[in-house]
């Protein structure tokens, strides 16, 4: 069988620099200038949480006043979360999804560069809130009440002011980016691309928006409804009237805890695209990885109040929800299991994507390990508060979801770019990554069964050595950016030129050239059977004769 | 390497030469059932602290108008009637019919609208008088805001009723604008339950 959408090398470049800075409504475009967003904000997200680290290298409080570290870890935790792993996320799957499913664009193309142009809105507004006389927000990412609702400088436009508008302009773009996705993958198929033989890329990133359209908009209310708390003098949250501050825990985390799940699906996303690719081996159990992604998005609606064991929450409820959350281990070890299936007896190539992809399940392990301990209620109680929570929550966003972004950036990076990234480069990002991140949190596994709390600025002595390994953890961490950010730039400058298929890889987006053209294919494809038909290519010329 | 693809005996292309149109009758219903988790929200919070607090209204309140109310909810519920033979007529390709049907529904938001602006300004509580005041304004306002787009919606997709021969192709966007006022109108008949009935 020739592939006919092969094209030659001469193809123009189509790539202006200048398109990158300019409304556009194609997916590509925007979803290069998601990355590269998400990438910059990533930095300063990464630059207050090393702020934060120098701050803890000792037990004293010797490099930031109390208020701007309280400041440091909010913005850390808001900016991470809202303008890194939602935004970089959306921006792979805006790229990635029309030409997984072989469409030319996405369904509303307009409104998803709408969607795209408010995120530097949320970067700038709390960015901004550094330079307002009540500092930023100070409450952390969740803004409970009642710390959240003190107004103490008395502003009208105060950080935490700032921060919920930010949310809640995030979260209407987010929704924007979920309905547009979601529409696209329903209805823009190619021609025999049927649920069944789309990719797990498109699986997790469908399950992932179905998630944020119908979890988000609890946060966007609580919101809305915590604003009013704050600045027009109403008692929604407030303890000190009538109102009941663990509503707001309950709106909060009916989001909040599925938005793991809207950062983490698109990794196992990535996951199950670049093992097989460089095992050589199709994806173990296909189908029952593909189904459990939906399977994962049903179950993470019914856990929040595991979020909430000590929130004077009763035993049924606490046992009822211990259940259900011990449940998502389910389909998460379905696709663990898969994973490590698919390496069993393959050839293995480690190139960069790889590294990180193995980086990044293996870590994940980690997490859901520790996450099936936190489950438990009295376990749950005994670290509530704790790092050990903290430690546990890196290990998902950062060691499973970062590694899995840049895994995905790697191996979709010729196709993204047209040009090969350095492998060298790669392999010393990774390992600084790899190294660098279990140096920064697995420290703080110990530090919280020991007894140390979350979000202070200064501690008892004794926690004082795991916290000196972190600190350096974190440091090496920030550095590991650097390698990167030269490898992307230079190697987009003057890589060398990539094939359409590098990697040798499966999948509609490698039939196309690289950088795909302005509508993707030359043709629209038409697919005859499942992804990931590696080694298996004698059978599939066979099988399309007969179809 | 082999691709799983396949183009020379291609069946009709079912999926990718769809019109546009199309892909905002599946995305627009798909928005209305996220935007409506934020009322879940709001009614959620609202039924909850109304069930913790045996004291809801502020002293020397008994409870909201009813009857005004009442009269809102028979205008924005006719309008929903209204709509309904408004798309119908468009569908028979009754262009005028379907012109004066679908501002009638745009009035009757109006004045629904003006009736609101009136209990607003009769009520006897404020916007901080405890949660009684926050409930009703935060529900009534963010649901008023709706009909106020809906109304801006509906004289939008009338202003483009007048290009010629501008809906003989499908109108999905005015079937969107239909539906998004009828989600309006249940999102009221819940809100006055909760609000005014209970």
């Amino acid at each position: 069988m020739t592939n006919i959408f092969i094209k030659s090398a001469s193809e123009p470049e189509p790539t202006n620099w200048k398109r990158y800075f300019s409304f556009s409504t194609d997916h590509k475009v925007i979803g290069v200038q998601y990355l590269v967003t998400a990438f910059i904000f990533f930095l300063f997200g990464g630059l207050f949480a090393m702020i934060v680290r120098a701050e803890l290298l000792t037990p004293q409080l010797d490099v930031v006043d109390r208020s701007l570290y309280n400041g440091l870890f909010t913005m850390h935790g808001t900016i991470m979360i809202f303008l890194w792993i939602f935004p970089a996320n959306v921006g792979l799957a805006n790229y990635l999804i029309p030409l997984m499913i072989g469409a030319k664009e996405t369904a509303f193309p307009v409104l998803n560069a709408i969607a795209f142009w408010l995120i530097p809105v949320v970067g700038i507004l709390l960015l901004f809130s550094f330079f307002l006389p009540s500092g930023t927000a100070q409450a952390g990412w969740w803004s409970y009440p009642p710390v959240s609702i003190q107004n103490p400088s008395g502003h009208l436009i105060n950080g935490e002011f700032l921060w919920l508008l930010a949310v809640t302009i995030s979260g209407i773009s987010s929704i924007m980016g979920g309905v547009n996705l979601v529409t696209t993958i329903f209805r823009m198929r190619s021609p025999g691309m049927t649920f069944l033989r789309m990719p797990v890329y498109v699986w997790t990133t469908f399950s992932a928006q179905l998630l944020q359209l119908f979890c988000l908009p609890a946060l966007t209310g609580a919101a809305i409804m915590l604003l009013f708390d704050l600045s027009f003098g109403t008692d929604f949250f407030s303890p000190f009237k009538q109102g009941d501050p663990v509503i707001y825990q309950h709106l909060f985390w009916f989001y909040s805890h599925p938005a793991v799940y809207v950062m983490a699906l698109p990794a196992f996303g990535v996951f199950s695209e670049v093992i097989p690719a460089f095992a050589r081996k199709p994806l173990f159990g296909y189908k029952t990885v593909a189904i459990s992604s939906l399977l994962i998005s049903v179950i993470s609606t019914l856990v929040w109040v595991h979020h909430m064991f000590a929130s004077a929450t009763p035993n049924w409820m606490r046992i009822l929800f211990m259940a259900t959350s011990m449940l998502v281990a389910v389909p998460t070890g379905i696709k663990v299991f898969a994973w490590t299936a698919t390496i069993w007896r393959g050839k293995l190539h480690f190139q960069t994507p790889m590294l990180f992809a193995l980086g990044g399940v293996a870590m994940f392990l980690f997490a859901g390990i520790s996450g099936v301990m936190l489950a438990s209620v009295p376990f749950d109680i005994h670290v509530n508060n704790t790092y050990f929570i903290v430690g546990h929550f890196h290990y998902v966003v950062f060691n499973t979801v970062t590694m899995a972004l840049y895994a995905g950036i790697y191996f979709w990076f010729p196709k993204i770019t047209g040009r090969m990234y350095s492998e060298g480069w790669g392999k010393l990002h990774f390992w600084l990554t790899f190294i660098g991140a279990n140096l920064n949190f697995f420290p703080m596994h110990p530090l919280g069964l020991q007894g140390m709390v979350r979000r202070i600025s200064s501690y008892d002595p004794q926690y004082t050595g795991w916290n000196v390994v972190a600190s350096l953890g974190a440091f090496l961490l920030g550095m590991s950016t650097l390698p990167f950010i030269a490898n992307i730039v230079s190697s987009w400058l003057r890589g060398r030129k990539a094939l359409n298929n590098p990697w040798n890889a499966t999948g509609l987006e490698w039939t196309t050239s690289s950088p795909p053209p302005i509508e993707n294919f030359e043709e629209i494809p038409i697919v005859t059977s499942e992804p990931y038909g590696y080694g298996e290519s004698h059978r599939l010329a066979a099988d399309s004769s007969s179809i | 390497m082999e691709s799983p693809i396949d183009s020379r005996n291609s069946p009709p292309n079912k999926l990718n030469s769809t019109p546009k149109r199309d892909n905002l009758a599946f995305g627009f219903p798909v928005f209305l059932l996220s935007e409506s988790i934020i009322f879940v929200s709001f009614f959620v919070t609202y039924a909850l602290l109304r069930w913790k607090n045996p004291t809801w209204f502020p002293p020397g309140v008994s409870g909201l108008d009813i009857p005004r109310a009442a009269i809102n909810t028979v205008i924005l519920v006719a309008s929903s009637g209204v709509i309904y033979f408004a798309e119908r007529a468009l569908d028979r390709h009754q262009l005028i019919k379907f012109r004066r049907l679908w501002l009638l529904t745009a009035a009757l938001g109006v004045i629904f609208l003006i009736g609101q602006v009136l209990e607003w300004r009769n009520m006897p509580f404020g916007l901080d008088a405890g949660l009684a005041g926050a409930t009703f304004y935060l529900l009534t306002g963010f649901h008023g805001m709706h009909v106020f787009t809906g109304v801006v919606l509906l004289l939008y997709m009338y202003k483009r009723s007048l290009v010629p021969g501008n809906y003989d192709a499908g109108h999905q966007g005015v079937s969107a604008v239909s539906l998004f006022w009828h989600f309006v109108d249940l999102i009221w008949i819940i809100l006055f339950l909760l609000l005014y009935i209970w």
